[in-house]
């Protein structure tokens, strides 16, 4: 069978991020396979980060939808760059629900910028969101993922812009290219104990993250106020396939894939789900 | 032969596997075949140059046609050398025109050796270039105007190109293994060249790279005796901790349907924003 079916019936997966665009894709995906889910979102404005982050309505709703495939879900208002809080929801979830066997270390946000104007607290929230985050949010899992001796799949959000180095993006590339190191240091110390670590390299996802008035402004600085439609064809230019940006579906069904056993000896791979960008 | 099933994500679709009358092409044919599509089964059925062990069989391939009929698909056999571009050609057209199309291509064929430089007959090097990658280049070239004329009547059907490339001879490369190294490493280049130039119009351009298979092509005298020499006549048992410490996850080889499930999920719809990836099913070997 192609499909996950109820394959994770059982499981138990934290996902960070898990308000809006990807994390609310691959919470609900992972419900419907079967599993309980800890969703983790800040649900709050960060000041450096030039577009609206979710509220606590949005983290509400991906808990509607979970509840709405029959699982159960816990929502956690966190800010992954607290290692504290990030371990007490970790032991919330264990609480709970007796375990944890999937990560989905999805958080991450962005800016646009030469690196001339990067200052030294933008660095330290990009850095600290997108890599020390994702360290903070798998590092409290692993030892009673290890104790329980189940095996276990974690699966980090990189980017393709952690496989290439595209400009104006000095900090995000530097997080994302640090998420591929942990990932293989990970998956060759986990594998032992069976627990598989990969990561994924989205190309441009429709999300929140991509759409905002300053990013299409950089995109297409002849226009005065460019919209969405007029950035189509500069993302459009940097796939092979035949689309400006990919669907945050399209990154759930290699999640969904990634953490099934279809893949269960696939550890330490960089996926690109990239229409193609990397090898243009 | 049972009723054609009319469900599964493949449904519809018709997929051709080279190297299809045993090992990981067989698995891959029941796969695809279980996820819907029908099946355009190709194998040499005959040991191609000095390869170090038993050829397949028209048996082989006729067993491969009854899985696929077991799980109520059609299938096509054609019994061809992946090195004949003129009769693959010939084959894939002829077979396409019975199935009615072909969305999927799973260049599989392939054969293994391994001898140090001095001791390699530039024979061996010719064969393992033939077969590995002339013959992956052959079978989508034999395939692209069929894929086109497919999503030409119906532009839901994009083309998937899977190519079976290998992580110790396509991203890692070992000792002895020269000629199989630059097969597999050449087909990297098949892919990322060819999804450049395919994937404007949707067809899509991947490879698998798995380590060591449970199949013939590794299991056989030939591959004991390269990896445990001071052995005088090694069996599967000598060389299974070596082969396990070449993993992260604590395996030794995997099976031919854990290739086969990546190549499924890279020809279905799920993968649709994927193309020019080398993805690893590997245990981890290549990224430690």
């Amino acid at each position: 069978m192609a499909s996950p079916g109820r394959q994770l019936e059982g499981r138990v997966a934290l996902i960070t991020g898990a308000a809006r665009g990807q994390g609310r894709s691959h919470a609900v995906r992972l419900a419907e396979a079967g599993a309980d889910v800890v969703l983790v979102d800040i649900c709050a404005d960060i000041a450096s980060i030039p577009y609206e982050q979710p509220r606590s309505d949005d983290l509400d709703e991906t808990k509607r939808l979970v509840e709405a495939v029959g699982r159960a879900a816990i929502g956690v208002v966190a800010d992954v760059r607290d290692a504290v809080a990030m371990a007490d929801a970790v032991d919330l979830a264990i609480d709970q629900f007796g375990r944890v066997d999937i990560v989905c270390a999805n958080a991450g946000v962005i800016q646009l910028k030469p690196s001339t104007a990067i200052t030294t607290s933008d660095w330290a929230d990009v850095i600290g969101i997108n890599l020390t985050g994702a360290w903070n949010t798998i590092a409290p899992t692993l030892a009673p993922m290890i104790e329980r001796d189940e095996g276990g799949s974690i699966i980090i959000t990189s980017s393709a812009a952690g496989v290439k180095g595209p400009p104006n993006m000095a900090h995000y590339a530097a997080a994302k290219s640090g998420l591929i190191g942990l990932t293989r240091s990970l998956a060759a110390e986990l594998g032992p104990h069976r627990i598989r670590v990969n990561c994924l390299a989205p190309t441009t996802v429709d999300t929140d993250m991509v759409h905002w008035p300053e990013a299409y402004r950089i995109f297409r600085p002849d226009l005065d106020s460019p919209g969405r439609a007029d950035v189509v064809d500069v993302f459009t230019a940097l796939n092979v396939l035949p689309v400006p940006w990919i669907d945050a579906s399209d990154v759930t069904d290699a999640v969904a894939w990634l953490v099934s056993d279809e893949a269960r000896y696939v550890t330490g791979i960089v996926l690109p789900i990239d229409a193609g960008t990397l090898i243009k | 032969m049972s009723e054609q099933r009319t469900t599964g994500p493949l449904h519809g679709r018709v997929a051709l596997v080279t190297g299809a009358a045993r090992g990981q092409g067989r698995s891959h044919a029941v796969r695809l075949a279980e996820d819907g599509a029908s099946i355009i089964a190709v194998d040499v059925c005959a040991r191609v140059g000095d390869t170090p062990y038993p050829g397949a069989t028209p048996a082989d391939l006729e067993r491969t046609a009854e899985l696929v009929t077991a799980v109520g698909q059609r299938v096509c056999l054609e019994v061809v050398d992946v090195r004949h571009l003129g009769s693959l050609t010939d084959a894939v057209h002829r077979a396409a025109d019975e199935l009615g199309g072909l969305d999927i291509v799973v260049a599989n064929a392939g054969i293994a050796g391994g001898a140090p430089i001095e001791a390699m007959e530039a024979s061996a090097w010719q064969d393992m270039i033939d077969v590995n990658l002339t013959g992956v280049w052959n079978t989508i070239k034999a395939a692209v105007p069929v894929l086109r004329r497919t999503a030409d009547k119906d532009p839901s059907r994009r083309g998937s190109i899977i190519l079976t490339s290998s992580a110790n001879g396509g991203i890692k490369a070992p000792p002895n293994l020269s000629h199989y190294a630059a097969a597999k490493h050449g087909i990297v280049g098949l892919v990322r060249s060819l999804a450049n130039e395919l994937g404007p119009e949707g067809i899509r351009v991947n490879s698998v790279h798995p380590t060591a298979v449970d199949t013939d092509m590794i299991q056989n005298a030939f591959t004991y005796k390269l990896f445990r020499p001071e052995l005088e006549s090694p069996g599967k048992a000598d060389v299974e901790d070596l082969f396990r410490s070449f993993h992260s996850l604590p395996i030794p080889w995997i099976e031919p349907i854990d290739v086969s499930n990546a190549v499924a999920f890279l020809a279905s719809d799920r993968a649709r924003r994927i193309t020019g990836i080398t993805l690893p099913v590997d245990g981890g070997l290549s990224a430690r």
